[in-house]
């Protein structure tokens, strides 16, 4: 064995093959699977994916960084579940490029936020923290009162759509559309919307001003719709509690 | 730089200069507003001001003749003020957010310098910036050393080290622009990593050309480490980051994975960063400057070769370890969890053996700061991939992730051994680059040794205390089966730990500058150039 070692020091190549193969096997055991089992490609029949808007937001959340300080992944622990809800399972983010499980959680889980608070308090408190939760140390976010850009809204869809995301040709072309319509619901445009994306997404004017389109009402509409894109969690820890 | 090319490589730059203005030139037209244009206005300013450069000293003279009997060290020197750069920039955008945590109101509420846009600018001006500059610095004084060779051109280690540091820009001012990837340590944007794969390239066959030319029969175990860096280092990058953009005018793109398989991908990639960049390429610099300061041998070959090999096939499978109770497949995190515990034995071989090093050299660790710093970061080394394995064990990871016990463990590893052996390594190159034996001043290196010890013993003992009072508040129960702490009673727990992180982050700061001082005031007096030679001066090409 050392002899071995000893003449593959002299070759250089031989140690890049080396490490190469090394390095490889332990990646393709653990990841190669994840693609081809059930367990992980088995998606629930009500699952659905982002509306334009949501999906705006979500990468607002991305953009400010909001993963630094708050998973969205509910481990499946007795404290977790009374704290946040049912534990989170693979197919609700199989939608999700990137996903957002986090790592750190200097504020609480969002997985299970959807609908937990008023679109009011969620202004309020991304505004700022302090005036709803005197103790909090969560940042500011007073600029997300400005205009949502919806320039990169359509080629987004269209992207994710190569991805494998369920957006059809008429949900790319209406994104800017729909966008609108979903933080204006009595506006004319809602009934395409509802054609597109049915009655479940939560669609009212999320950030208390109707005259505008803004990054609030993004954010808002995506934290709402934390949690509540498949019911599947739920009825496996009804089942269970059985 | 250009005094040590000669007109026909000052040539060849200036060629590539204008490549990189010309790049920058279409990447700013195209996009033509927005981060990537702003970024393709800085190719564009870079490649300029290399291009009068070295368009300015095409009529200078010639390089000394004798140059190719000498090692190539200024690419070196180079690096190795971008690393004390990058350590203040990273380091002062740490000590700001872990101010930010304790007061969150001290800085104004502006977009570029909230809390989630700058801690990535944080972690990739250390990892990349700091570690990164160090390792190819530190790789092209070892790689020549242990070779007995000069580098194998003196072009492309320029264009490694400028283009590197352009990527280390990027990726830093576009999260301050909201524009990243979100992915923990891949953030930067789709051609900023296509940008850092040519660079890589360039990277690795610079190193395997100047091993072909080298003296030695062997390559010596610090390359084998330094290569492994390389090589693994862009498989993860590679993988990890494939995108598709939105528009190949526009920043925005996302990733190809998805869901579970995009955690794996990314924990296997994370966790491998730590592995290959953070700790294979440093075990290169302490298997090289340990021995040469100590003047001690290697304890155990044999020892050296069990340690790569087991570091090189057990960590691959570790990175599932992040993902402990979450969706991924059990199998999958039982296979991180019992590789991350074997692991720790490949990690104690090293760390053994380099402390086994030093055996018989205690009086040069009492007398001499520099190699105190490395026993240090031996001992942190050990520490920390002890402290690893035991947080990888489920129920122990169950009380101990998503709280700062983590952010503990992650800095025992950055500061207690990645930063030490970096800090090592610099006072033992920068004199010898300078043509002296001693740094300036010999008071600054103690100094900056016990403000770096004790910084991380604040931060680190802090921070365990801050993240096992999390992970207990989070699960305790009242007897009525309640939860007894709301998730708020638990944040304000912690402002005492993150306050007294921020004052042991603050002096490991300090110790950084004035270790830059140091080598800033040493370099200027320098009176010459290294003195070792390569083995046989090399026949012009
Ligand atoms: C510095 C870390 C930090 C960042 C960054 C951060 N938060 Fe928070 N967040 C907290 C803390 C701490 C709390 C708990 C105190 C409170 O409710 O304000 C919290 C609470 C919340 C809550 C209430 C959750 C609940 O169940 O009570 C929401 C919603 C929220 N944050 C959303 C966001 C969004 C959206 C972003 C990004 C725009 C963000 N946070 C960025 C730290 C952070």
């Amino acid at each position: 064995m050392l002899k071995l070692h000893y003449n593959l020091e002299k070759i250089s190549m031989g140690l890049v093959a080396a490490i190469i193969l090394a390095a490889s096997v332990g990646g393709i055991v653990e990841i190669a699977p994840l693609f081809t089992i059930d367990e992980t490609v088995e998606l629930p029949d009500d699952l659905r994916p982002h509306t334009p808007l949501e999906l705006a937001g979500r990468e607002i959340y991305i953009r400010e960084g909001c993963y630094a300080c708050h998973s969205q992944m509910v481990r499946s622990l007795a404290d977790e579940l009374d704290r946040y809800g049912p534990y989170s399972l693979a197919s609700e983010s199989a939608y999700d490029h990137p996903m957002l499980w986090g790592s750190k959680r200097t504020g609480p889980d969002l997985a299970r936020l959807g609908e937990k608070y008023s679109d009011a308090w969620h202004v309020a408190h991304l505004i700022n923290p302090r005036d709803v939760v005197p103790a909090s140390i969560m940042p500011s976010y007073p600029w997300l009162t400005r205009s949502l850009d919806t320039e990169l809204l359509s080629p987004s869809l269209a992207t994710l759509a190569r991805l494998g995301v369920p957006y059809d040709e008429a949900m790319i072309a209406a994104a800017d559309a729909d966008a609108a319509a979903q933080s204006r619901p009595d506006s004319d445009a809602m009934d395409g919307f509802i054609e597109r994306y049915g009655e479940r997404p939560a669609a009212r004017d999320f950030d208390g001003d109707p005259s505008r389109l803004t990054e609030m009402d993004a954010v808002v509409a995506y934290l709402q719709s934390l949690g509540t894109l498949t019911d599947a969690p739920y009825q496996i820890l009804t089942e269970g509690g059985q | 730089m250009t005094a040590s090319l000669t007109v026909a490589e000052r040539r060849i730059g200036l060629l590539i200069s204008i490549l990189l203005a010309l790049m920058g030139l279409v990447m700013a037209a195209a996009a033509g507003h927005g981060v990537m244009s702003l970024h393709g206005f800085m190719a564009l300013a870079l490649g300029l001001g290399l291009a009068f450069i070295l368009g300015g000293s095409l009529y200078e003279a010639e390089a000394p003749a004798d140059r190719l009997s000498r090692y190539y060290d200024a690419p070196t020197r180079f690096g190795i003020s971008m690393t004390l750069i990058w350590a203040m920039i990273g380091m002062a955008v740490g000590v700001w957010v872990a101010a930010l945590l304790y007061w969150p109101e001290g800085t104004p509420a502006w977009p570029a310098t909230s809390f989630g846009r700058l801690r990535p600018v944080h972690t990739t001006g250390i990892i990349f910036g700091f570690g990164g500059n160090a390792l190819i610095a530190t790789s092209f004084h070892v790689l020549q050393r242990t070779s007995r060779a000069r580098l194998a051109d003196s072009v492309s280690p320029w264009a490694v080290l400028i283009g590197y540091n352009l990527f280390c820009v990027w990726a830093v001012t576009g999260y301050m622009l909201g524009s990243t990837q979100s992915k923990e340590y891949a953030e930067a944007e789709w051609y900023a990593d296509i940008w850092l794969v040519v660079i890589w390239v360039t990277y690795f066959v610079l190193y395997l050309r100047t091993l072909a030319r080298r003296n030695e029969p062997h390559i010596y175990v610090a390359n084998w480490y330094y290569l492994a860096f390389i090589l693994v280092v862009a498989m993860l990058h590679i993988v990890n980051n494939l995108a598709l953009p939105v528009q190949w005018t526009s920043a925005e793109s996302f990733p190809i994975w998805a869901g579970v398989q995009d955690a794996m991908v990314q924990w296997w990639y994370g966790h491998n960063a730590v592995a290959f960049f953070l700790t294979s390429g440093f075990l290169g610099m302490l298997y090289y400057f340990l021995p040469v300061r100590s003047g001690r041998p290697i304890w155990s070959y044999r020892l050296s070769i069990v340690s790569f090999w087991g570091i090189v096939f057990f960590y691959i499978w570790v990175g599932s370890h992040h993902l402990h109770y979450t969706a991924l497949p059990f199998w999958a995190q039982t296979l991180g969890m019992t590789f991350s515990i074997m692991l720790l034995v490949p990690s104690w071989a090293s760390a053994g053996n380099a402390i086994a090093t030093l055996n018989g050299a205690w009086h040069k660790v009492r007398d001499d700061a520099t190699l105190r710093f490395m026993f240090v970061a031996a001992v942190f080394y050990g520490l920390s991939t002890f402290e690893g394995s035991f947080l990888a064990i489920r129920p122990v990871n169950s009380l101990s992730h998503y709280t700062d016990w983590t952010v503990g463990h992650v800095h025992s590893g950055t500061l207690g051994w990645v930063a030490m052996i970096v800090f090592g390594a610099i006072y033992t190159i920068v004199p010898q680059l300078s043509g002296k034996t001693d740094m300036a001043s010999a008071t600054a290196v103690e100094w900056h040794f016990w403000l770096a010890v004790s910084g991380t013993l604040i931060y680190v003992i802090s921070m365990w205390n801050a993240g096992i009072t999390q992970g207990l508040m989070w699960r305790a129960y009242e007897e009525n089966g309640a939860l007894s702490y709301s998730f708020v009673e638990s944040v304000e727990a912690m402002a005492p730990y993150y306050l007294l992180r921020t004052i042991g982050g603050g002096l490991f700061l300090a110790g950084a500058v004035i270790c830059a001082w140091n080598c800033r005031v040493t370099m200027r007096r320098a009176v010459g150039h290294a003195t070792d030679r390569p083995l046989v001066a090399q026949p012009a090409e």
